[in-house]
């Protein structure tokens, strides 16, 4: 029972790590209609930033993980305007292939800049774990930490999206973006926002991960991007609440086949359970069903 | 001479710019100043052609995103390069074995692809993409954990556990994560080219038959294809397969030019390596995939004096190329700087 326990608290720690990710992500799909795979690769460059920040200039953790949302807010809204908005009329298929540019870019350049060398990752997050049951289940502060970060979060975008004038252009925009700049709305501004909220989570999302998985090279970001693009989907793609559910159903998911059936096979695993959701539901959990017509 | 239509020409001009390319490239490298570097590339870049090709075929004729054609290319490799090191004894001709091994590749990928194509032919769009991630994904966990040896009773599998008991003068194949250590290198040049004639020969008579008609209904208008009578599934799923037997040949010649072969090797980034390949050579141009498969490949290489910047290189001509071919404000910039180009669009 205690075992159960504890993996269910690791597994929603690590889904509380990929729905902060999956955020970022279904925002931008909801809004630009484009797969961002550059997403991932914000991870790491936020993990860098912090990593450069506490243990170069010995700021304090918490001034280095608001640099790194900072400049990560920056990096997103660059790559948005030099990458992404020049071809808000191509193809799909483009704007994807851009984004896969943008990522290999974002790797090397921190390769080059940074060394290819692992870093550890300091422990930022201290305090007493939280004991319960007589002491048999620990709860690190990090977890803790980790779990509310994702809550206020959720929270705050779902406050943002539904009562704020920015959060109703924006689903505005991604309902219809025609329509939407008909009645006044600056489309371009509502995207470059959108891009610089997913970023700024996305840094967040880094130091969170390096937390659990402290080892920081160049391609950090590549697997739990994929991963938080995996649960954006199955939560439907487009959807807040979905990517909140789809995230910590993806890393107790992760966790629990890891602990109970096969290490080896656990990432083979998410992806089938992932295959399986949607082959029940075709656009994932809480995702819109699109009519489709002639 | 008779007169042939638009894509016939282009077909024709296909085959002969891909014979061409062979020959002089088979003249060079009999000279000693041959690079070195690109002679130990020209099994690869072959490999990739066709890879690019196959991809083409489902994201450009059927106008479907995949994006985990690598995992047919690693059920070829691993197949491919297990039959062949099975066979070793059996066949002595190595150019007999790589064609067994050839064709061994591209049935398991297609059985694959076959099974594939069930669950993710009932979703559209972004979905199926991410299901083809999802794919290729679980089939590198799998064959990861996959191990293989053979004795004189045959061949004996293990999944999960690398516990084969072999009898006399048995030895392991297939290592699990591991990949298979020493490959026996029978690729060669002209098997290469040979299965890219073999590829654009079945790709342009099926683009060219009534079947490849009903495949590009459906991408134009699925609905519209349907209310004429064109089964959706049956369609999808030729393509598909068709394509993921492909990659399977594609990935055993892949395999069998390579000293050891690892699952990692065909992960999501050669999938998009691939996609990339396909998307700057142009949706549902064949040509344009051979040439852009090809100088991708060496691409890296010849940067290889650059060292650390080539792959930033490499980024960054990649995002200019999207961006100057894409970009409807950088278009008429570079068509008012070449007068001339304009006309050719508009035509």
């Amino acid at each position: 029972m205690v075992t159960f326990l504890t993996q269910l608290i690791d597994g929603i720690r690590l889904g509380s790590v990929y729905a902060i990710i999956a955020l970022g992500y279904t925002m931008v799909y909801g809004i630009a209609k484009m797969l961002n795979f550059a997403h991932g690769d914000v991870i790491m460059v936020g993990a860098y930033i912090c990593f450069f920040a506490i243990s170069s200039y010995h700021l304090p953790p918490l001034i280095g993980i608001l640099l790194a949302m900072l400049l990560c807010t920056v990096l997103g809204i660059v790559i948005e305007r030099l990458a992404y908005k020049p071809l808000r009329q191509a193809t799909s298929l483009a704007v994807l292939i851009t984004a896969i540019g943008v990522s290999y870019f974002l790797q090397n350049g921190a390769q080059l800049l940074w060394g290819a060398n692992n870093k550890m990752f300091p422990s930022i997050i201290g305090g007493d774990a939280l004991t319960l049951f007589d002491g048999q289940l620990h709860v690190s502060m990090a977890t803790i930490v980790t779990i509310v970060a994702c809550l206020v979060i959720m929270a705050v975008l779902t406050w943002f999206t539904g009562n704020t004038k920015m959060g109703k252009a924006m689903r505005a925009v991604s309902e219809d973006k025609g329509a939407a700049q008909l009645m006044g709305i600056n489309v371009d501004t509502t995207i470059s926002v959108t891009f610089a909220i997913g970023s700024a989570l996305a840094a967040v999302a880094g130091v969170l991960y390096m937390c659990s998985y402290p080892i920081l090279v160049p391609t950090t970001g590549s697997m739990p991007g994929i991963k938080a693009f995996t649960a954006a989907v199955f939560g439907g793609i487009g959807s807040i609440p979905g990517a909140f559910l789809g995230g910590i159903l993806l890393g107790v998911i992760e966790i629990f086949a890891g602990t109970y059936i096969s290490t080896q096979l656990a990432n083979a695993i998410v992806f089938a359970v992932l295959i399986v959701v949607l082959l029940v539901k075709p656009t994932g959990l809480l995702g819109k069903q699109v009519r489709e017509k002639v | 001479m008779k007169k042939l239509d638009r894509a016939a020409r282009t077909n024709l001009l296909t085959y002969g710019f891909v014979i061409l390319a062979f020959v002089i490239l088979q003249l060079l490298s009999r000279s000693p100043s041959f690079s070195p570097t690109l002679r130990g590339q020209l099994v690869p870049i072959c490999a990739y052609v066709v890879m690019a090709l196959s991809l083409n075929l489902t994201v450009g004729i059927l106008g479907e995103l995949s994006l985990g054609h690598a995992g047919f290319m690693s059920v070829g490799a691993f197949s491919g390069a297990v039959a062949a090191a099975a066979l070793q004894n059996a066949i002595p001709s190595p150019g007999l074995r790589l064609a067994l091994a050839l064709v061994i590749g591209a049935i398991l990928a297609g059985v694959v692809g076959a099974l594939i194509s069930v669950p993710v032919l009932r979703l559209n769009g972004d979905y199926l993409a991410i299901v083809t991630l999802a794919f290729g994904q679980i089939i590198k966990s799998l064959i990861e954990n996959f191990y293989v040896g053979v004795d004189s009773a045959g061949l004996h599998f293990s999944f999960l556990k690398p516990s084969i008991s072999l009898g006399e003068g048995g030895r392991m194949i297939l290592n699990g994560p591991m990949g298979i250590p020493n490959v026996a290198k029978i690729s060669t040049f002209t098997a290469g080219f040979l299965l890219i004639m073999v590829t654009l020969f079945i790709i342009f008579n099926l683009v060219r038959s009534r079947a490849g008609r009903a495949i590009m209904a459906l991408r134009d208008n699925r609905i519209a294809a349907e209310s004429v009578g064109i089964n959706v599934t049956k369609y999808k799923m030729m393509a598909f397969v068709t394509s993921a037997a492909l990659a399977g040949a594609a990935g055993a010649l892949f395999a069998l030019g390579q000293n050891t072969i690892v699952a990692v090797k065909f992960d999501f980034n050669t999938s998009i390596l691939i996609l990339v390949f396909v998307v700057l050579g142009g949706l549902g141009n064949m040509w344009g995939s051979i040439i852009a498969a090809a100088a991708l490949t060496i691409l890296p290489e010849a940067l290889r004096q650059l060292r650390d910047y080539r792959m930033l290189i490499y980024a960054v001509v990649l995002i200019v190329v999207m961006l100057t071919t894409n970009s409807p404000q950088l278009k008429a910039l570079l068509g008012r700087l070449l007068p001339h180009n304009e006309e050719k669009e508009a035509s």
